[in-house]
């Protein structure tokens, strides 16, 4: 009983998932054997993935009485605003897990768009579509039975902060095993960098990249992976595809360049940059080897979708945020 | 602690205040957060506009100071140091443009005083973010590199070889001299060219202060102002400097004949040559391209006649490293290609000449030794000297060549002199503003040369009358008479345009200068700057420049002597602090910055495998801090922060 007492008071842990692949989840459990190190410090008290949870039984927590909230996913309706405002109040600590709940990730390329035209789409014209009546999605519909309500589908995706007050950001699409292991020694120990930073170092992939660069880096003509046999030993960048590497922030241990994949640039931005996909794209066509504008010109033009690499998972906390809007009628 | 900033606004006479209503920018800006005083003044850069800034640093205990006037090319100097006399870092200083970017190149006095409104809250939106920054000192080398060996580079040398300074010359043929050499005469005063020339040359050759590096081109120019490491190829001569006696007998004997460059290939030189008799240095060269022993391995006469044995077949290239302070760039001129003139003859017909030509024709030395005579030994009854050859023409050179008018006069009348032909001047205008060039002019309009005012269209030799017949005839409209012409003449000397050097792109670019749309290196400033460059250390003298006679070759080469030698006596120079700066933390060395910077400022660590930036080279133009994809590089006074407040503050405020 006297043990019991003194033992350490164990980490009060929630863990959720807003607009997410489920994939920040599955990094949890691939730290493998060390869950149960997690479980040694922490009261799991909320993971949707795993265990069953209503509504009210958040609600019914007192605030603050959660330590720590592990957030994943992006926000892009009502019923998540309304989760995480809720965790908010109830979390000492909000960190914003993955890259969809830090930076808008793969579902921020939706920015692209609005409710309208994703409707259309998705309800109208994609082939698999059959929907003769057009029925679109109400937030309130009533049937005999009595009023049904879903959430309201925003106009915009958010990244996490946009929402709500954030504390730390852990990045990765999914973060790695490693990553999370950091973040959970570090909020295990309480050995936190300064509040609204990201756990994680402040150098690039390319640090924690074995392949070689030239010393006066050059792109002769872009590809895509599949164009090309990739050669194990050289920048990618330098062999044209578009290595996000240089732009984004390391910790990865440099995954996807090791295997012969440029970096998609999942772990977001430098600590100091105020939009990676400018600083990439920048980076990209300075070393154009290219002998005047017009041939710089044609050779960047046979870059592939730009803005989705450039901007892959960063959309909505970059300086472009979003594409216009359609005019209103 | 709230920055509080200061906004002074000139009127600057009504260069500003006759467009913008001044006083309502100061009242805007007294309104704006942070702003804690806000005036204006007829003459901010005036001895009381500085007083004022001084007196309002301290009575209002400003913390950034805005002036918002003309361009910071003009006076950022002169606030940064008013600002550190009163005791506030120069860097807190921002400058607002107000009349390059708007009192002068607007008419709406509404709509210029809200946009310089604008421009002065950007400014403060950027005052409020200003970081101090200090600005290093460093020594200067007191020694001068100077390219090219023409009159402008001669008298830049020996200006500074006199003041006790050490001098380098590097020129790239196998003597100094340059185009002055080719020159028999001189316009207005008729000096005979080398007469005055060559004691300078001889100057040069004698002083102990100048190491005279001929044969020899600059490689590679490294470093900043007061501190630059230049590599100079010295290209392999073949005869060894110290042994030859200058004796001439390998001159004469070597079978070898090839057009010679200096008598713009109207006589031949030998393989082993000096450009011309009064060379300096006088010890001839190899030139191995056409020497028939590098050619084919056999030959070696002039080894067999040289009874020194100065000739040095193993002699190689050598590139020496010379450190120096100060740069002067007096690389010359070129001449505009002449097959582009075929309309004027040149090419096609044989007594169609350059002017250049024709200084060789008519020289002591040249082909004739200095008779005027047609390509058949005759000599011309009538000569008519076309002005303006590819000058002042949109389909060649927008410019005026500036020497082509007096040196016409100056062959009009040495051929009058010689041959009593007729003479024609075919001009648009008689440029004569130098000093006794007006006198010269009447005194050849009293010697009875013909002056026709209108441009030469073409030259042709399809005669239409017996009277044209066998000769050619030059067609232009006078437009005194409002008549074409048609003049039938025996020879043609074309006054063709003064253009920049061929290579000169790719020596801007070793010196880290700029070029001006007509294709001269760019001066810092074109009245109060011409022989300084926007790289600091690096100036420039002569037609580099733009074309020259040479009164003004001569002062253009000792006003930049005068100028390096107040940097060199100076012995310090402060080193700019608005520059690019890598945060190593950041830096994960992708080298992707390496091959961006326009001025070889940046460098990569190979222990920390990092960037490296050299603050001393770096202009801080921003390029590599666009490039960094990781934002480890911040262009101080510049950063993404002020930039970014800057623009918030145009669009948003």
């Amino acid at each position: 009983m006297g043990e019991e007492l003194k033992a350490p008071k164990k980490i009060q842990l929630a863990m959720y998932w807003a607009a997410s692949c489920g994939g920040c989840d599955m990094a949890v459990l691939d730290v493998n054997e060390k869950i149960l190190d997690i479980a040694a410090v922490a009261d799991i008290r909320l993971w949707p993935i795993a265990m069953d949870y209503k509504y009210k039984d958040i609600e019914k927590w007192a605030d603050g009485e959660i330590d720590v909230c592990l957030f994943n996913g992006a926000v892009r309706n009502s019923e998540q605003l309304h989760l995480a405002r809720l965790l908010r109040q109830k979390s000492k600590v909000m960190v914003a897990f993955g890259s969809c709940a830090s930076f808008g990730g793969i579902p921020g390329l939706a920015n692209l768009h609005c409710k309208k035209t994703i409707f259309e789409a998705v309800y109208g014209y994609t082939a698999s579509t059959v929907n003769p009546e057009g029925t679109t999605p109400q937030t309130h519909t009533h049937v005999p039975e009595g009023d049904l309500h879903i959430p309201e589908f925003f106009d915009d995706v958010y990244s996490l902060a946009q929402v709500i007050p954030v504390e730390y950001y852990v990045p990765g699409c999914p973060p790695t095993p490693e990553t999370v292991m950091t973040a959970v020694n570090a909020i295990a120990t309480g050995n936190l960098p300064p509040v609204g930073s990201t756990i994680g170092i402040s150098k690039a992939v390319c640090d924690e990249c074995k392949r070689t660069k030239s010393d006066k880096p050059g792109i002769v003509e872009f590809h895509r992976p599949q164009e090309i046999f990739v050669d194990a030993e050289k920048c990618l960048l330098e062999q044209g595809l578009t290595c996000m590497g240089s732009a984004t922030r390391g910790g990865c241990g440099s995954l996807c360049p090791g295997v012969n994949m440029p970096c998609r640039g999942c772990y977001g931005p430098m600590p100091n940059s105020l939009d990676v996909g400018a600083d990439a794209l920048s980076a990209m066509t300075s070393i154009v080897d290219a002998a005047e504008e017009g041939d710089a010109r044609a050779k960047v033009g046979k870059m592939v979708d730009p803005l989705g690499t450039f901007y892959r998972f960063t959309l909505p906390v970059s300086m472009l945020r979003r594409a216009a809007r359609p005019l209103q009628g | 602690m709230e920055p509080r900033i200061g906004v002074f606004v000139c009127h600057c006479g009504t260069n500003i205040a006759g467009v913008v209503d001044v006083r309502r920018v100061a009242e805007a800006a007294a309104a704006w957060p942070d702003v804690v005083y806000a005036t204006e003044y007829k003459f901010m850069c005036s001895d009381p506009g500085q007083g004022m800034v001084k007196d309002a640093i301290v009575k209002h205990n400003l913390t950034r100071v805005v002036v918002a006037a003309c361009s910071p090319r003009m006076h950022e100097p002169t606030f940064r140091k008013a600002c550190a006399m009163a005791g506030l870092n120069p860097y807190l200083f921002e400058m607002a443009n107000i009349r390059e970017h708007c009192s002068w190149v607007h008419e709406d006095k509404e709509a210029a005083t809200l946009k310089a409104i604008d421009i002065v809250r950007t400014s403060v939106a950027k005052a409020r973010l200003l970081e101090p920054l200090q600005a290093r000192v460093v020594s200067v080398t007191p020694k001068v590199l100077v390219v090219g060996g023409g009159v402008a580079g001669i008298q830049a040398a020996l200006d500074i070889a006199n003041a006790g300074t050490k001098v380098v010359l590097v020129e790239r043929s196998q003597s100094i001299g340059g185009h002055m050499a080719q020159l028999d005469k001189t316009f207005p005063t008729l000096d005979c060219s080398a007469c005055i020339l060559t004691p300078k040359m001889v100057q040069v050759a004698q002083h102990p202060n100048i190491d005279l590096m001929t044969w020899s081109e600059v490689e590679s120019v490294e470093g900043f102002v007061g501190n630059f490491k230049v590599k100079i190829r010295r290209k392999a001569r073949y005869v060894d400097e110290a042994t030859c006696t200058s004796c001439g007998v390998c001159l004469e004997k070597c079978p070898k004949k090839v057009p010679s460059e200096f008598d713009e290939g109207m006589m031949t030189r030998k393989s082993i040559f000096r450009s011309f008799p009064q060379a300096v240095p006088g010890k001839p060269v190899i030139d191995k391209e056409s020497c028939t022993y590098f050619k084919n391995g056999k030959c070696k006469i002039c080894e067999i006649f040289c009874e020194p044995k100065a000739i040095r077949w193993d002699d190689e290239d050598r590139v020496v490293e010379e450190s120096v302070g100060a740069i002067i760039v007096a690389t010359g001129m070129g001449l505009i290609d002449p097959h582009g003139l075929g309309q004027w003859g040149y090419g096609r017909f044989p007594n169609v000449l350059t002017g250049l030509e024709f200084e060789r024709l008519n020289n002591a030395t040249g082909p004739t030794g200095g008779r005027i005579t047609c390509k058949d030994g005759s000599t011309p009854k009538s000569v008519a000297i076309l002005h303006c050859v590819g000058s002042r023409d949109r389909n060649h050179k927008e410019y005026c060549s500036r020497v082509c008018c007096m040196y016409a006069l100056k062959f009009a009348h040495l051929i009058k002199e010689k041959t009593h032909a007729t003479v024609y001047n075919f001009y648009i205008d008689m440029r004569c503003f130098g000093k006794g060039y007006e006198e010269f002019y009447n005194r050849l309009l009293h010697e009875g040369v013909k002056f026709i005012r209108g441009k030469a269209a073409y030259v042709t030799n399809q005669a239409l009358t017996d009277e044209e017949t066998g000769h050619l005839v030059v067609s232009a409209e006078s437009t005194t008479l409002g008549q074409v012409l048609r003049v039938p003449v025996d020879m043609v000397i074309l006054a063709s345009a003064v253009a920049p050097q061929k290579d000169a792109e790719a020596v801007a670019r070793l010196f880290g200068m700029g070029r001006s749309p007509d294709g001269f290196f760019m001066e810092k400033h074109p009245k109060l700057e011409p022989f300084s460059t926007a790289t600091d250390g690096v100036y420039l003298a002569g037609s580099c420049q733009s074309p020259k006679d040479i009164p003004d070759t001569v002062a253009h080469g000792a006003a930049a002597a005068s100028t390096a030698m107040s940097l060199i006596s100076r012995g310090t120079v402060e080193v700019e602090a608005a520059v690019a700066e890598v945060l190593t933390d950041s830096c994960s060395g992708c080298k992707i910055c390496q091959d961006v910077c326009p001025y070889g400022a940046l460098s990569f660590h190979a222990d920390t495998r990092v960037a490296e930036i050299n603050g001393s080279v770096c202009k801080g133009c921003g390029t590599c801090v666009a490039t960094c994809p990781s934002g480890a590089i911040v262009g101080r006074h510049f950063n993404d922060r002020q930039i970014l407040a800057q623009i918030d503050a145009a669009f948003l405020w």
